[in-house]
């Protein structure tokens, strides 16, 4: 079976590679962006199964990243997570609002984020 | 938690710390272009530490982010204004976040008092808002450890929400039965219903039908409109928070009904999908309806949706190359420091043999051809600029430094009870990264002297006509290849009476000294020199600027003084822009080489214009303007030649050691002022007394780098400490 490809986009390094260590320990293969543009040349480049991106970020934050890939024509469909701290239920609605598929809270437990992944890019 | 991953998050903090402070100056000192940008990256910045520390479970670390985080975003979006009394309460907080990162990496214990206070001031900050917030958005927050599975794959999973052996019994265990009419939302979000079907196979068996009823004629289809209803069926013993699970986030987007299959007599009421019945029947096909093949068991064996169209795919990759690539964000990656350094050597060794080929080529007969001429020409072009490249790999823009200088005026401003601000210019001069790392003590020392000394409190500035609020001036900036940092004070600009009577009475300079203001003002940088009348708790006693000039002197630097009474002080240090190269003058003694560092030179004179007395048996001093100055026979002192009887026909280069003592080397002759390449002895040779390194100059000979404090040390051993050195 061939593994899943995660696109992991957060301006905090230390975040990228904790995502991109829980990821790869459970068999998924990460590419990484550090910002919204970054993400959305990245999905140009390849086509990841499922992206998760980070809201706050410089440049361009996730909002505008998830309303980016669902306007173009790159990799419209791929299932979008959110990954923020914000457990507000409003931010989450934000992010729904622009087009994610679903949401992450951080921090998060790399076996149910692993278990989220299998089942929006199945 | 491995230790190369917290590491990263360390590193990462100090960054952001680094982000927050500038910003706040930034802020407070109105140089922020966009207020509003520079706010959301201090945001942003604050925000990542908290998301870091919370993953590592550094609950003090959260705890403070959190708020400061809170406090931050209220001013983001405008609910708090960034009043003089917030910025202050947002530099105090960026001190603590940066002690509390430090003492978390190294497990120090904190200031706990101080930042439970700190946290009360946030929390005042944001009053009542706060109350409702904060359980919410603190509550959802829980700092939970990430326990990464090592190498050998073992899967520690920590707390795992999904209850696969949920015991809770289900009567019919046969399966659910799930009715469902995705939106128009869930295809805008990502959604696609084989996804969803391929996360239920992976349960159990999977029947599924689909009802086609509302679609429109086929020139009115769009993809993305919901127009179908399905029923799928799940032959499973799983618990219905899985499938549930499934539809997590599908439950908002349409209509979705979860239930155990029923027996095919009981059918859906509002569905009248016909699809129903126990699995394995085949459901009538009637009108509208199709079934719908149980998709795969594996989720690889479909490609992701856009591989479904290629079509758009085609369309996609045109209006790609069309597109100019967005700009990407500075890429940077990690190297070993000592392969920095071994490329440095080996650049500065390619510079030596360049230089030495293009002498050698100089000297010989050669026939003219163009294509040689330019192609050394080319070569000495490339060399220079490959060296320029190398060591800009080390530069590192002093704006680091500089910011941790505010707080440093911060603390000093509160210790003396000032007002002080600090302006800083020039923040992104590079220098070289070992030059930045030991510049911190001498600035930090500079500042506090600068508040400390410098400033006058804020009663003496009004009645001077000036604002209560001191402004003290760090500015860096590249002159004539070197580094100018300077740091400044609008103050009353030195006493110089007070300073000459202090040296008087500490015995630095005779009581019938006359001397000029710019050598008054250099007695601040004596050896045992302090102005201050009490033990000041900041500058302290016995730490003096001739510390600084010391330490400035180590890396190749000096220090000068300018003072204005009524307007201030400036101290200005100049440096190398690298330790790898030297500013030096070459110089023969005894037909050896030697280089004497630029650093220490006073001036150079010949001797049949000075006055040379001897002093006891063995000791000479030259008078130099009047003032006597120790005469060192270099070639003496290095064992290139015996002492000599006269000086004539000789040079005397006039140096300063790191005490401002001068002296007066004897060197036979001065060949030229030049940039050399360092190369370390100690390799080949061991330590070596008053040289400190050689270089490789240009002709292929090695000259010796002289060490100045050294040669002027030892003399003082073998000569009577007679001369009293007078600086003047």
């Amino acid at each position: 079976m061939k593994a899943l490809t995660v696109l992991a986009i957060d301006d905090s390094r230390t975040m990228r590679e904790l995502l991109r260590r829980a990821l790869t320990d459970r068999g998924f293969e990460v590419e990484v962006a550090v910002d919204g543009l970054d993400g959305l040349e990245a999905l140009e480049r390849s086509e990841p199964n499922v992206v998760i991106t980070d809201i706050n970020m410089p440049r361009m934050d996730g909002f505008g990243f998830i309303e980016a890939v669902r306007k173009g024509e790159v990799s419209r469909r791929v299932p979008i997570l959110a990954l923020t701290t914000e457990s507000a239920p409003e931010l989450r609605q934000r992010a729904r609002d622009a087009g994610a598929t679903g949401w992450i809270v951080k921090p998060f437990d790399p076996e149910k984020l692993a278990g989220v992944i299998r089942r929006v890019a199945a | 938690m491995s230790d190369d991953l917290r590491d990263t998050f360390f590193l990462e903090c100090f960054e952001l710390l680094e982000v927050l402070e500038s910003g706040l100056l930034d802020l407070s000192n109105g140089d922020a272009e966009d207020p509003d940008d520079t706010i959301a990256a201090i945001f942003r910045a604050v925000h990542s530490v908290k998301g870091g520390a919370g993953a590592f479970a550094l609950d003090g670390l959260v705890r403070l982010a959190h708020k400061f985080e809170t406090v931050l975003d209220a001013i983001r979006e405008r609910r708090l204004q960034l009043s003089p009394d917030v910025m202050k309460v947002c530099h105090s907080s960026s001190d603590a976040l940066s002690d509390r990162v430090k003492a978390e990496q190294s497990g120090e214990p904190v200031d706990e008092a101080r930042e439970t206070e700190l946290i009360a001031a946030l929390s005042a900050l944001l009053g009542a808002e706060e109350e409702e917030d904060e359980d919410a958005s603190l509550g959802g927050f829980t700092p939970l450890a990430i326990d990464l599975p090592g190498g050998d794959g073992e899967q520690d999973a920590g707390p795992i929400a999904l209850q696969i052996d949920d015991p809770e019994p289900e009567p019919e265990a046969a399966g659910f039965k799930i009715e469902w009419a995705p939106n128009a939302a869930f295809f805008s979000r990502g959604g696609e219903v084989t996804r969803i079907i391929r996360a239920l196979a992976t349960l159990g068996d999977v029947e599924t039908s689909c009802n086609g009823e509302d679609v429109p004629p086929l020139d009115a289809v769009t993809p993305d409109a919901p127009i179908l209803r399905w029923v799928i069926e799940v032959a499973t013993d799983v618990a219905d928070e899985e499938i549930r699970e499934i539809f997590e986030f599908a439950m908002d987007d349409g209509e979705v009904r979860i239930g155990p299959i029923e027996t095919a007599a009981a059918a859906p009421q509002d569905a009248d999908a016909e699809g129903q019945g126990s699995p394995g029947v085949e459901p009538a096909p009637s009108a509208g309806t199709a079934p719908i093949e149980s998709p795969p068991q594996t989720a690889a064996a479909t490609p992701p949706a856009a591989r479904e169209m290629p079509m758009e795919r085609e369309v996609a990759k045109e209006s790609q190359q069309k597109k100019s690539p967005p700009s990407t964000p500075k890429q940077t990656i990690r190297v070993d420091l000592d392969r920095v350094e071994q490329l440095i050597n080996l650049v500065g060794e390619l510079v030596i043999n360049q230089a030495m080929l293009a002498q050698r080529l100089d000297g010989v007969d050669m026939p003219h051809d163009q294509a040689i001429i330019d192609g050394l020409d080319e070569f000495r072009l490339l060399t220079r600029d490959i060296q320029e490249s190398v060591m800009a790999i080390r530069a590192q823009p002093v704006k680091p430094l500089f910011q941790r200088m505010a707080r440093i005026v911060r603390e000093a401003a509160q210790a003396t009870g000032k007002e002080v601000r600090l302006s800083t210019s020039g923040e992104w001069t590079e220098v070289d990264k070992t030059i930045v790392e030991r510049l911190s003590d001498p600035l930090t020392h500079m500042i506090r002297n600068a508040v400390d000394h410098g400033l006058e409190n804020g009663e003496e500035r009004i009645a001077a006509g000036k604002p209560s609020e001191g402004v003290v001036t760090l500015a860096a900036a590249h002159r004539s290849g070197r580094i100018v940092i300077e740091v400044g004070d609008d103050g009353g600009g030195i006493n110089r009476k007070k300073v000459l009577g202090v040296a008087i009475q500490k015995g630095i300079v005779p009581a019938d000294a006359n001397l000029s203001d710019a050598e008054i003002d250099s007695l601040l940088f004596a050896p045992g020199f302090s102005t201050a009348t009490e033990v000041s708790d900041l500058s302290g006693r016995g730490v003096g600027m001739d510390v600084v000039k010391k330490a400035i002197q180590a890396l190749g630097g000096r220090t000068s003084i300018s003072s204005r009474p009524g307007f201030g002080t400036t101290f200005s240090i100049s440096l190398p822009l690298t330790l790898a190269v030297l500013d030096g003058i070459v110089v023969n003694i005894a037909e050896q080489t030697a280089v004497l560092p630029l650093s220490n030179i006073v001036e150079t004179l010949r001797s049949e214009t000075l006055e040379v007395k001897s002093v006891g048996s063995d000791s000479k001093v030259v008078l130099v303007r009047g003032v006597s100055v120790p005469v060192i026979d270099i070639g003496v002192e290095l064992g290139f030649r015996e002492p000599l009887t006269t000086l004539e026909d000789k040079v005397f280069v006039i140096v300063e050691n790191h005490e401002g003592d001068t002296h007066a080397m004897v060197v036979d002759q001065i060949i030229d002022q030049r940039q050399v390449v360092i190369k370390g002895l100690e390799a080949n040779y061991g330590e070596t007394k008053g040289v400190s390194a050689a270089t490789i100059l240009g002709d292929g000979r090695i000259a010796l780098i002289l060490d100045v404090d050294v040669l002027v040390e030892d003399s003082r051993n073998l000569n009577t400490p007679l001369a009293m050195a007078m600086t003047g």
